[in-house]
């Protein structure tokens, strides 16, 4: 892997929403960094602040939220830029890809205006046969023909709508493309055809690629690394074949055993449910859950470790030994686990 | 089984008490308006000065015609020498009396119809809005006005062709928002698996459907009485409504007083006039609010300001 | 799932198709509620009057002497035809009410429509935008005020104010008598023909005329508008696609006109339609209110004096209107909503 400075580096963002029950805090201190060419898969169950993730990157937050840390794209912190600056911003330097594609276009705008107005809002000066010639390249790229340029959103199936706007985020050349669960709400065959697009980007365009998703397939197939999150935080993140040959963090492994394979004879699953984001557990968010708890984890929140295969976890199961008190090795008497409540 | 509905309909109205801003406050001073109206129309025999055509005093004194608010008659007289206040509250009397017995019988027609035809759909429902759709896209006024002057002829005019009339009016479109969300709560999946489960048609109305519906009933209720008002009041100003002798109308009164307006005399018609607009108004504020506050899509429910506390220093930093 | 887009000529002549069994309904009930009144339309304007020979004969001549049936048959001919009858009590031809007092009518609607739907959908798109601001609120209270006031009322204050305090404005009928007089009608859109005729004393009578009746109109339709116009942009600003533009860094004002407003007026359209017959039953009241001798003016009268086949002849004219307007409303909003087309 190259030396080179990360297209994004996240620092220890925080990202929490108000609701009617008190603070929701949908990431809650998360740090990652994606280079050039990279692909990179958050994955983690629904509700966990993934999504939230992609968006505060974005800076696409609802009103009422409350965000710190830094995210330096490029070396600008994206959360100190003014409005107009971040505007800027997406299109030409990073690009959101959302997951629902039958409701992202305007009904009413054909694909050619919508490709005219996002090159032009970033491009002004551009001629119109310009503006045609590269919106044909970009659909071309995504096997839409020439043809269907003037149809309306919903003559397209939701395959091709997805194509058109992973197309419209794609046209202006992007250095980091986001993906916010792209293939959720496709069939099987689309989805490889999606993901084959999307790892042409890598090859194509050396585009920086934050993969989010909960289907771990696709993060074993597409994904040069991982980041496991839970609860708002990264459990486990590092190069995508050790994590799922070696996962270090109980959480990731216990997720692995519960993929269903051809080869699965039996249902895994783990206990209770996702922990509410307004009042997570304390210390380890993942020890009510957690078959190899000990009683530190209840005690102490885990400090980061970085493994030697190169992997970074926060769990007590690998160290830092000398911060573990007196007994805190024992394991933890879990009581039933509760019905936890809803996330 | 009836404590059970109305229990059933009180859950539905849950929403009332979580909603906050600017809505609630708009529910508000809608009810204070309406609430003014009927206390006026419930005690108007007590606290109305005089009778709504009474003309002279308790001595047999002819009232002066057309006289300016004065200590005797704040609100003035008219050009019948009654007493302009009077009418006013006798008229709140006459406008809910009918609006009340209007909105009653469409819902009592137009609601039981609409979740039927809805329910059944076939080709009852499909010839039912065909009739209720050309009936409601025609102008209302003139269809009230056609009605109450047919019945008038047969039955003559008083508070209950009036109330007839208008409801006539009003049935297509009880009939259509009913049908209409019934269509679409059957294509709701629950619906769709309780009928699967072979629940009668009586119970999955009763249970599923007519929840869902009672909640949008309020709001279209209060509304059409709203216009329902505005109806009344239009047919009296053009004689087709309420005869003066048989109780006070503020559109009759609002028709009597459209000469005035060139003589300079405002009084016989600005208090007529502000007594519709405001109970209108109450009603509509009421209904909106009630929109607001029950329409789901457009509730924001209010967001605590979030503060991002200091980061926890880890624990074991001593 | 991909839809071809239906040429905007089928569709037109598919709607056209479905809407006769809803003309045909209305005027079926026209019919029939016209002959609820016991006895028949002659007798009821003219009995005792004229003598009952003369009754008979034009009860013949008017064909109420037929079978219910028959009756029937030769009026749904007659619309067909255009054919709306002749009055009794004053023996116009019912089509020459419609072109005088309707144009007198059209005029007044057209006006009343323009300032509704400029002050309506202004102050509708306003509100929406600035959602729960101290102007959002007081533009939906306008709104609500003006459409609770009766047109009667407001026509009361406006001649009140502008015509006996501040004598501004003439606050009856369509033009001073003698202008009435002069105007040679070629349209019978006073307006039109005065810009025809040239002289501009005349026009400006014209247009003084129709100021208050028009806005009186206009503003109470507004009402509705400002509302309807409000909520649709709410529910548009919350669109996903919206957020999607946001992603894709299209300026906010960009975002606010291009797509939300433009695709919050579309069910406004549709909407537009209903708006018409709002506007058609404010117009009587309008009419009479200022004596503007339109055809719910003409309506009215007739009403009242118990000529029953003008009545007839009239709603049927109104129930022809209310189609084709519908007609005209569902054909702009597929011209603009490409999805509308079958």
């Amino acid at each position: 892997m190259s030396a080179t400075a990360p297209v994004l580096d996240v620092r220890d963002l925080r990202v929490w929403y108000g609701s009617a029950r008190g603070a929701v805090r949908a990431v809650d201190g998360v740090s990652l960094q994606i280079r050039a060419g990279e692909v990179l898969g958050l994955v983690g169950e629904s509700g966990c602040g993934k999504s939230t993730l992609g968006r505060g990157v974005m800076g696409l937050l609802p009103d009422g939220s409350a965000v710190d840390g830094q995210v330096l794209f490029q070396d600008t912190d994206l959360l100190k830029v003014s409005d107009r600056q971040l505007r800027r911003m997406r299109g030409p330097d990073i690009a959101l890809i959302f997951q629902e594609p039958m409701t992202r276009l305007n009904p009413l705008m054909r694909i050619e205006d919508h490709f005219s107005e996002s090159i032009t809002a970033h491009e002004p000066k551009l001629g119109k046969a310009e503006v045609r010639r590269r919106s044909l390249e970009a659909l071309g790229g995504m096997g839409i023909p020439p043809t269907r340029f003037r149809n309306y959103p919903h003559e397209f199936s939701g395959g091709m709508r997805q194509r058109i706007m992973i197309a419209l985020a794609l046209v202006l050349r992007p250095k980091l493309v986001i993906a916010d669960e792209p293939t959720t709400a496709l069939d099987v065959l689309v989805e490889a055809q999606i993901l084959s697009i999307l790892a042409d980007l890598k090859r194509n365009f050396d585009t920086a690629l934050l993969l989010i998703t909960h289907n771990l397939g696709i993060v074993a197939e597409a994904c040069d690394r991982v980041a496991v999150m839970y609860a708002g935080r990264i459990a486990e993140e590092g190069d995508a074949r050790t994590v799922f040959s070696q996962p270090a963090h109980p959480y990731t492994r216990e997720l692995l055993r519960s993929v269903i394979s051809l080869n699965t004879t039996g249902l895994h699953y783990i206990p209770g449910a996702p922990p509410s984001l307004i009042d997570p557990p304390a210390a380890c968010k993942f020890h009510p859950r957690c078959p190899d708890a000990m009683r530190v984890c209840a005690q102490l929140a885990p400090v980061e470790q970085r493994l030697s295969a190169g992997q970074r976890v926060e769990c007590w199961l690998h160290g830092p030994s000398d911060r573990i008190p007196e007994g805190g090795r024992e394991p933890l008497e879990q009581g039933r686990i509760a019905v936890a409540e809803e996330a | 089984m009836a404590s059970q509905l109305i229990a059933r309909a009180g859950r539905a109205f849950g929403p009332v008490r979580e909603a906050r801003g600017v809505p609630r406050w708009i529910v508000w001073a809608g009810i204070v308006l309406t609430l003014l109206f009927v206390v006026m129309a419930l005690t108007a025999p007590w606290i109305s000065p005089y009778e709504f055509d009474q003309y002279k005093d308790a001595s047999g004194q002819r009232f002066v015609k057309q006289q300016a608010p004065s200590s005797a008659h704040p609100f003035g007289t008219n050009v019948q020498s009654t007493d302009v206040m009077s009418r006013v509250i006798w008229g709140a009397r006459t406008e809910l009396k009918v609006v009340l017995f209007a909105v009653v019988v469409s819902l009592l027609v137009g609601l039981p119809l609409g979740l039927l035809s809805g329910y059944f759909g076939g080709p009852v429902d499909r010839v039912l809005v065909l009739i209720m759709d050309a009936l409601f896209a025609f102008p209302y006024l003139l269809l009230a006005i056609v009605i109450a002057f047919l019945l008038s002829d047969k039955f003559g005019s008083g508070v209950a062709t009036a109330a007839f009339a208008i409801s006539a009016v009003y049935i297509p479109q009880y009939f259509r928002v009913v049908r209409n969300h019934v269509v679409s709560l059957r294509e709701e999946s629950y619906v769709e698996a309780a009928r699967a489960l072979g629940a009668r048609p009586r119970t999955v109305i009763g249970r599923y459907v007519f929840q869902n519906v009672v909640q949008s009933v309020p709001v279209i209720a209060t509304l059409n009485a709203a216009d329902a008002i505005l109806t009344l009041a239009a047919l009296g100003f053009l004689g087709y409504g309420i005869q003066p002798t048989d109780a006070a109308e503020w559109g009759y009164d609002s028709s009597r007083a459209l000469s005035d307006a060139g003589a300079g005399i405002w009084w016989t018609g600005l208090f007529p006039g502000m007594a519709i607009v405001l109970l209108v108004t109450g009603l509509t504020l009421l209904g909106e609010g009630l929109n607001d506050v029950l329409n789901p899509v457009l509730r924001r429910r209010k967001m605590e300001p979030v503060t991002l506390p200091p980061r926890a220093p880890q624990e074991d930093e001593a | 799932m991909a839809k071809p887009t239906t040429s905007l000529r089928t569709y037109a002549l598919t709607r056209l198709a479905l809407v006769l069994p809803m003309l045909w309904i209305l005027l079926t009930l026209v019919f029939f509620m016209m002959r609820v009144a016991p006895g028949d339309p002659v007798t009821a304007a003219l009995g005792g009057r004229l003598p009952e020979k003369e009754l008979q004969q034009r009860r013949h001549a008017a064909g109420y002497d037929k079978p219910l049936i028959v009756q029937y048959v030769d009026y749904l001919g007659d619309v067909a035809r255009l054919n709306f009858g002749t009055t009794i009590t004053d023996d116009r031809p019912v089509t020459d009410v419609i072109v005088e007092n309707g144009s007198a009518t059209l005029e007044l609607t057209f006006w009343a429509m323009v300032v509704a739907l400029s002050v309506g959908i202004g102050l509708g798109l306003l509100a929406g935008r600035l959602r729960d601001s101290g102007a959002d609120v007081s533009i939906r209270m306008f709104g609500i005020v003006v459409y609770a006031m009766p047109a009667f009322f407001l026509g009361f204050l406006a001649q009140l104010l502008f015509g006996e305090r501040l004598g501004w404005l003439p606050t009856s009928g369509r033009a001073s008598p003698e202008v009435q007089f002069l105007l040679p009608t070629h349209t019978h859109l006073y307006v039109v023909d005065a810009i025809i005729y040239g002289d501009w004393a005349t026009f400006k009578d014209v247009v003084l005329h129709l100021i208050l009746p028009a806005a009186t109109l206009g503003l109470i339709i507004a009402g509705v508008l400002i509302r309807l116009v409000r909520v649709n942009v709410l529910q548009t600003m919350k669109g996903d696609y919206i957020e999607a533009a946001r992603a894709r860094g299209i300026d906010e004002k960009s975002v606010v006109y291009r797509h939300a407003f433009k695709n919050a007026l579309v069910p406004v359209v549709t909407v537009l339609g209903l708006q018409v017959a709002l506007l058609m039953s404010g117009a009587v009241l309008t009419e009479t209110t200022f004596n503007w001798p339109g055809i719910g003016f003409e309506l009215v009268r007739y009403l009242n004096n118990r000529d029953y086949i003008a009545v007839q002849g009239i709603i049927t004219f109104f129930a022809l209107i209310v189609i084709f307007i519908s007609l005209l409303i569902d054909f702009v909003n597929a011209w603009i909503d490409p999805r509308v087309r079958y």
